[in-house]
């Protein structure tokens, strides 16, 4: 046997190997469920399940997670509220910096800042979660939903979230991720991978939210150079709610009414998906184009490819520079898809998309869209071979079946 | 004897042993149970004005703003080891230390109400960081691993402030003492240290001679220890830089305020928000310079809301010394830095 095959063997033996100890540790909700919480996460040890009971529980801080493989399990996202609107201090509602972690069937409501963010926390799970903020669409909520961010292996499923003032689900700097069978409503951005490589977001509705899957790309963080995103079979329709992040974010330059938006990512596809009703455009690809010095830093989106798509009404009231004025050139109507042109045509995305797309010809990264140079873009003949399926570790597919 | 000389350290081993027998504090620091009291320790002599003369009293020249909470800080070393140092001045200690900070507000009968202590233990597989909370009567300290928050009102500036004082949950100590996803101490840093008692700073230097060749940094509120950006650099690196750093809690926001910023945007200059959701508070970068109104920064020192306040943890009220600092340091600042 190579030495390989027992490293393989070796691992497989660990895996199976439970804590002896391994047990639930119960709470309900009721008086002092700050802390008997938070010490209920602290006492957990790995292998351990922290099961909520039913009800609200009143929180007056932030919790947070940090023992290996533990499970966070409630009765249902309708049955077990983690009720933050009281809370004191903390960036987040519940924050998980360990790794092999499921959370599952329960609800954080209107927590101050982030819904639930998990930090460095590899192989992480999320599954039929509830991250709401109940007043609907206003500046003043927090602003993930969902928040994994510098971690390897992240699925997350069947989760619903509202209210988001930046990105309903939000997968930051990570690598291996899949966001499927999920509801993103009434958020500024309702499903954002940013900075993040090795993505796939299948079978999701991105409906309400000001524009509804997002693939970015930023300078100046740890992890750079986005790639590798495939985005099909979701409903994204209606993304219509004006834009209410407060300016500054990145997401308040998203444009109401834009389904899906790629912004200097590499190797991204965008296929087999429900789109329309967006007033601003179907699926945009622009450049970053603000000022920025990070010469490690690639401002421009490259190999995207568009197919079997199934569009309906899009373009009627783009909200962005010059928009209107394009819009009236065309006669009435923005187009479905539209590329800003940047880094010139060796850059074009493979459109196959039976719609009208266009591209802006701002090859020039700092023009201002004001300054279009609108041309058509040829449907394309062919395509690359697509991106392999996203595999995540058994173990995480199996905490949800 | 807390510091010998290096080469005695192979003796000292032996000897540690011996001493520990009579020491409460080396098996509750070895654990491994998390003592319930603080008095388990043996660090206080009945109540947390009464430090055992076993320990180190230390302060810093700048230090963390925890809520204008005035704060007592202790080293503890075995017996027979030694504190030894980085080249860098960062202090280095032995499996078997503790360092204990005590947190509290001036009583109005004189004196220090002393709220909680925080221990680090350098245990044998690394540290760990509790939080133990003063009974009424002041006699002992309970382990309190969940946090609790207490209500506290004191005298600042001729002000009353009231504060809904937070002791940090044993996870939210990790937040700040981290370093790659294990607890460190953040310092302490020889040239941020001031002693109490003379002959702890002339032991530590006979022990460790390289130090006394270390420039002691500025501290945050004396023009005469160093420049405007010296001090604010100073202020940002003890309150900030602890999670703002490449292996720290806010690492993936890009902005590293410890020292090791290469180039403006690290530092914040020019740099756009990337989760600051709200915090953002309609402005554009983190700092602007010349601009400290449109500094993101300023307005998160300014704010005591939790979706937008920075620190995020162990602030509930606004520490104007430290904002009007940063607010000169940044209005100082040519407005074409970036």
């Amino acid at each position: 046997m190579r030495i390989r095959d027992l490293l393989f063997v070796g691992a497989a033996f660990c895996a199976l190997v439970q804590p002896a100890s391994a047990k639930t540790i119960a709470v309900a909700s009721g008086e002092g469920a700050q802390e008997r919480l938070q010490e209920a996460l602290i006492a957990a040890e790995p292998g351990d399940v922290v099961e909520l009971s039913a009800g609200r529980f009143k929180l007056s801080d932030g919790l947070s997670l940090d023992v290996n493989n533990v499970t966070v399990k409630g009765q249902g996202g309708l049955e077990t509220i983690l009720d933050f609107s009281g809370q004191q201090g903390a960036g987040e509602g519940l924050l998980v910096t360990s790794d092999d972690v499921v959370l599952k069937d329960f609800a954080v409501e209107n927590s101050k800042g982030d819904g639930i963010k998990s930090k460095g926390a590899d192989r992480i799970v999320y599954h039929k979660l509830r991250v709401e903020w109940t007043g609907g669409p206003l500046a003043t909520n927090g602003a993930y939903g969902i928040y994994p961010v510098e971690s390897k292996d992240v699925l997350i499923d069947s989760v619903f979230v509202r209210g988001a003032s930046d990105a309903g689900i939000y997968v930051g700097q990570s690598r291996n991720i899949v966001v499927r069978h999920s509801t993103a409503v009434e958020n500024v951005a309702g499903i954002e991978i940013e900075n993040s490589f090795d993505a796939d977001v299948h079978d999701n509705i991105a409906t309400h939210n000001t524009g509804g899957v997002l693939v970015f790309d930023l300078p100046n963080l740890p992890q750079m150079g986005g790639h590798n995103v495939r985005i099909f079979g979701n409903i994204i329709v209606n993304n219509m709610t004006p834009n209410f992040a407060p300016k500054g974010n990145i997401v308040a330059n998203v444009p109401t009414g834009t389904g899906v938006m790629v912004m200097a990512n590499r190797r991204v596809e965008v296929f087999d998906n429900v789109i329309g009703e967006n007033g601003t455009t179907n699926i945009m690809i622009v450049g970053y184009r603000f000022p920025f010095q990070d010469p490690k830093y690639d401002p421009l989106p490259r190999d995207v490819s568009i197919w079997d798509n199934q569009h309906s009404r899009a373009g009627w009231d783009p909200k962005f520079r010059g928009g209107t004025e394009i819009a009236a050139a065309m006669g009435g109507s923005f187009p479905a898809i539209f590329w800003d042109g940047a880094g010139g045509s060796k850059y074009t995305p493979i459109i196959q998309d039976d719609v009208p797309a266009l591209s802006l010809g701002l090859k020039d990264i700092a023009a201002d869209t004001a300054m279009a140079q609108p041309s058509p873009l040829a449907r394309a003949t062919s395509r690359p071979a697509g991106l392999p399926a996203i595999v995540l570790p058994e173990a995480m597919e199996a905490a949800i079946r | 004897m807390r510091f010998v000389l290096p080469f005695v350290l192979a003796f000292a081993a032996a000897v540690a042993t011996s001493a520990a027998s009579d020491d409460p504090a080396a098996i509750a620091i070895a654990g491994p149970q998390n003592p319930a009291t603080l008095s388990a320790f043996g660090f206080f002599d009945g109540g947390a004005a009464r430090p055992s003369p076993r320990l180190i009293p230390y302060e810093l020249r700048t230090p963390l703003f925890s809520d204008y909470a005035a704060k007592e800080r202790f080293i503890y070393v075995p017996d027979g080891t030694q504190i030894g140092a980085d080249a860098d001045g960062k202090l280095i200690f032995p499996v078997g230390s503790a360092l204990i900070k005590s947190f509290g507000y001036p009583a109005p009968s004189g004196g220090l109400n002393v709220i909680e202590t925080r221990v680090l233990l350098h245990q044998a597989q690394g540290w760990v960081a509790l939080p133990y909370v003063w009974r009424a009567d002041g006699k002992d300290a309970d382990l309190r691993v969940g946090g609790t928050r207490v209500p506290v009102t004191f005298a600042h500036g001729g002000n009353e402030l009231s504060v809904n004082y937070s002791v940090p949950n044993k996870n939210q100590c990790k937040q700040c003492h981290s370093a790659a996803g294990n607890i460190m101490p953040i310092g302490p840093v020889w040239q941020n240290m001031a002693f109490s008692w003379p002959a702890d700073a002339r032991a530590i230097i006979k022990a460790l001679p390289a130090l006394a060749r270390l420039q002691p940094y500025p501290k945050w509120d004396d023009s005469r220890t160093g420049s405007l950006d010296e001090r604010a650099r100073q202020y940002l690196k003890v309150n900030c830089g602890h999670c703002h750093a490449a292996q720290g809690s806010a690492s993936n926001s890009g902005l590293f305020l410890d020292g090791s910023a290469r180039g403006a945007a690290a530092l914040g200059i020019g740099k756009r928000p990337v989760a600051a959701g709200r915090a953002s508070g309609d402005l554009d970068f983190i700092i602007s310079p010349g601009q400290p109104d449109q500094s993101i920064l300023i307005k998160r020192m300014e704010s005591t809301d939790p979706g937008i306040a920075m620190p995020e943890l162990g602030r509930s009220t606004v520490h104007e010394e430290g904002v009007e600092l940063l607010r000169q340091w940044i209005a100082a600042m040519p407005s074409n830095t970036h």
